[in-house]
């Protein structure tokens, strides 16, 4: 008999189908299994944020989440959010803030502040550092950081 | 990580068998925020992971005549935005909020936030078989002991790691608690235990028992809860040090007040002392000083944490002053 378990989902708009093992987190299915390398692994235990996804609209750490969780849900994931032709309003405004350096920690970024904007599309500074607090940078001093999600708020608002 | 065989229990009555009467055999998973670093690190062991979230029903907050109830796996989220915690219970939600990410609150629940494991740097590496792993040494003694216990603690120095239990200990919150024979409750203050009574627990669940509600007692009239947290980083950081006070006022005469340390203690430290000493006292700067200097009376610091005598102190005094 097999160990593993057999899980259906909805990633991104896709059924997806997979088998994983009971202790396989959902970042590990998600990089090593199905292949969605944008989520990123920083910590592994929760300070970093770098592996953010929505699930069923709430963002989590994927790193503290067993794969088998997502049965029957509906999870986003960066590789939901834009394309190289048309980016995410958020994604365009972290390019145009220069909101990153090495990047590793981005994709978690944009996740959380996607998860931010559907709740309160018109966070202050403050709301904005609060909410983003999960999510750890080494290398900007995330004041860009903050000014991109400021500046996305208001695109979304305009278009 | 170790294999486990993973069970989604169904119904809250068959969770204590499927628990079974040995610690490290089997564990409950909540939001796993806590549990799922532990099976990471090789820390928890278990054979069986019995998921709750596949009982119905568990995730509520309720105001009836006798107080709150809150559902074992309310999300720490949801807590924070519940307009119907009113003010009465805003020492609640101030604890809370100040709970590591938002992504982490998102998933964390109340009663996985009350049993979660310490944090101690020893305990939690892989490489130190220390006396809560089932060792016979507290590394904390002789190594690195900043963040540890400076009251209650030996022969393990382990400070209680949550928030929200110094919170609902200061509201006089009780839990429910489901095992093999049925349901009993429990005050907070009873259901913690110091090491030198159970080193391999925090509190005094069976093996075979689990939190399935908490219940916050309505309080007094003019009654008002603050919580003060130091911490290291103030993005994500377990409380170097806290405090949970309540007062119930009248005019500027204290009548009644509770205070609860966090941070300092294996347990969610109440000093009983103190709140006597409030009550029936005008909240002056002198009475404030007073009653943080008796908070830490029993202080007994290791060799790098007495800053927390002091830095305990100050909240102390600086919490009793705002609510007067
Ligand atoms: C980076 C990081 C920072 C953090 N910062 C803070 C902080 O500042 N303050 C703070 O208070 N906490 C902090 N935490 C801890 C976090 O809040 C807890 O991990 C969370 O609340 C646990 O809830 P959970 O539902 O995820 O529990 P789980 O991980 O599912 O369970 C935790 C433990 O409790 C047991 N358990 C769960 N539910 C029950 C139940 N109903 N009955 C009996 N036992 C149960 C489990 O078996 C396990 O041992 C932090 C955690 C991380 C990862
Ligand atoms: S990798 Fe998940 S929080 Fe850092
Ligand atoms: S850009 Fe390098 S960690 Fe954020």
């Amino acid at each position: 008999m097999s160990s593993k378990v057999h899980v259906q989902a909805r990633i991104n708009g896709d059924d997806v189908e997979f088998l994983c093992e009971p202790r396989q987190s959902l970042l590990e299915v998600l990089r090593d299994v199905l292949g969605y390398t944008g989520t990123k692994e920083g910590c592994n235990n929760g300070n970093c944020g770098a592996c953010s996804v929505i699930l069923e609209g709430r963002l989590v750490n994927s790193c503290l989440v067993f794969g088998f969780e997502i049965q029957g849900k509906e999870l986003q994931t960066i590789e939901g959010m834009g394309s190289p032709e048309e980016l995410h309003p958020v994604q365009q405004q972290f390019l145009e803030n220069a909101a990153l350096q090495c990047g590793i920690c981005t994709p978690g970024f944009i996740v959380s502040t996607k998860a931010l904007l559907d709740k309160n599309p018109d966070p202050t500074e403050a709301e904005v550092r609060y909410w983003l607090a999960g999510n750890l940078c080494r290398c900007t001093g995330y004041d860009k950081i903050v000014r991109a999600v400021l500046d996305a708020a208001k695109a979304i608002k305009n278009s | 990580m170790k294999k486990f065989a993973y069970i989604d229990a169904t119904s809250v009555d068959t969770v204590p068998s499927l628990l079974g009467r040995r610690f490290g055999q089997a564990q409950v998973l909540a939001g796993g925020t806590d549990l799922v670093g532990e099976l990471k690190e090789y820390i928890a062991t278990p054979d069986r992971v019995v998921n709750l979230k596949s009982i119905p029903g568990l995730d509520y907050i309720r105001q009836e005549d006798d107080g709150l109830k809150i559902g074992p796996l309310t999300t720490l989220a949801d807590i924070e935005t519940s307009t119907l915690i009113n003010d009465q219970y805003s020492v609640l939600q101030q604890a809370v909020s100040a709970i590591a990410s938002p992504q982490i609150r998102n998933v964390g629940t109340i009663a996985g936030n009350i049993c979660q494991r310490p944090r101690c740097w020893y305990y939690r590496s892989e490489d130190f078989d220390c006396l809560k792993n089932g060792g016979d040494t507290c590394y904390s003694v002789r190594g690195v002991n900043r963040y540890h216990a400076i009251i209650g603690g030996g022969p393990c120095y382990i400070v209680h790691p949550s928030d929200s239990a110094v919170a609902l200990m200061s509201l006089n919150a009780s839990v429910k608690i489901q095992g093999p024979r049925g349901p009993r409750e429990e005050m907070l203050d009873d259901f913690f235990v110091l090491p030198e009574l159970n080193i391999m627990r925090e509190n005094g669940l069976r093996a075979n028992e689990f939190v399935t509600e908490i219940i916050v007692p309505a309080s007094k009239p003019n009654t008002k809860g603050i919580y003060v947290k130091v911490r290291e980083r103030d993005a994500i950081d377990f409380a170097m040090a806290s405090v949970a006070v309540t007062m119930t006022m009248s005019g500027n005469t204290c009548s009644e007040a509770t205070v609860v340390l966090g941070g300092v203690a294996p347990v969610p430290w109440r000093v009983p002392d103190v709140e006597q000493f409030l009550q029936g006292k005008q909240i002056t700067e002198d009475v404030a000083s007073a009653a943080a200097e008796m908070a830490l009376r029993e202080a007994d610091p290791m060799s790098d944490n007495s800053y927390k005598i002091e830095m305990t102190q100050n909240i102390v005094s600086q919490a009793i002053l705002d609510l007067a």
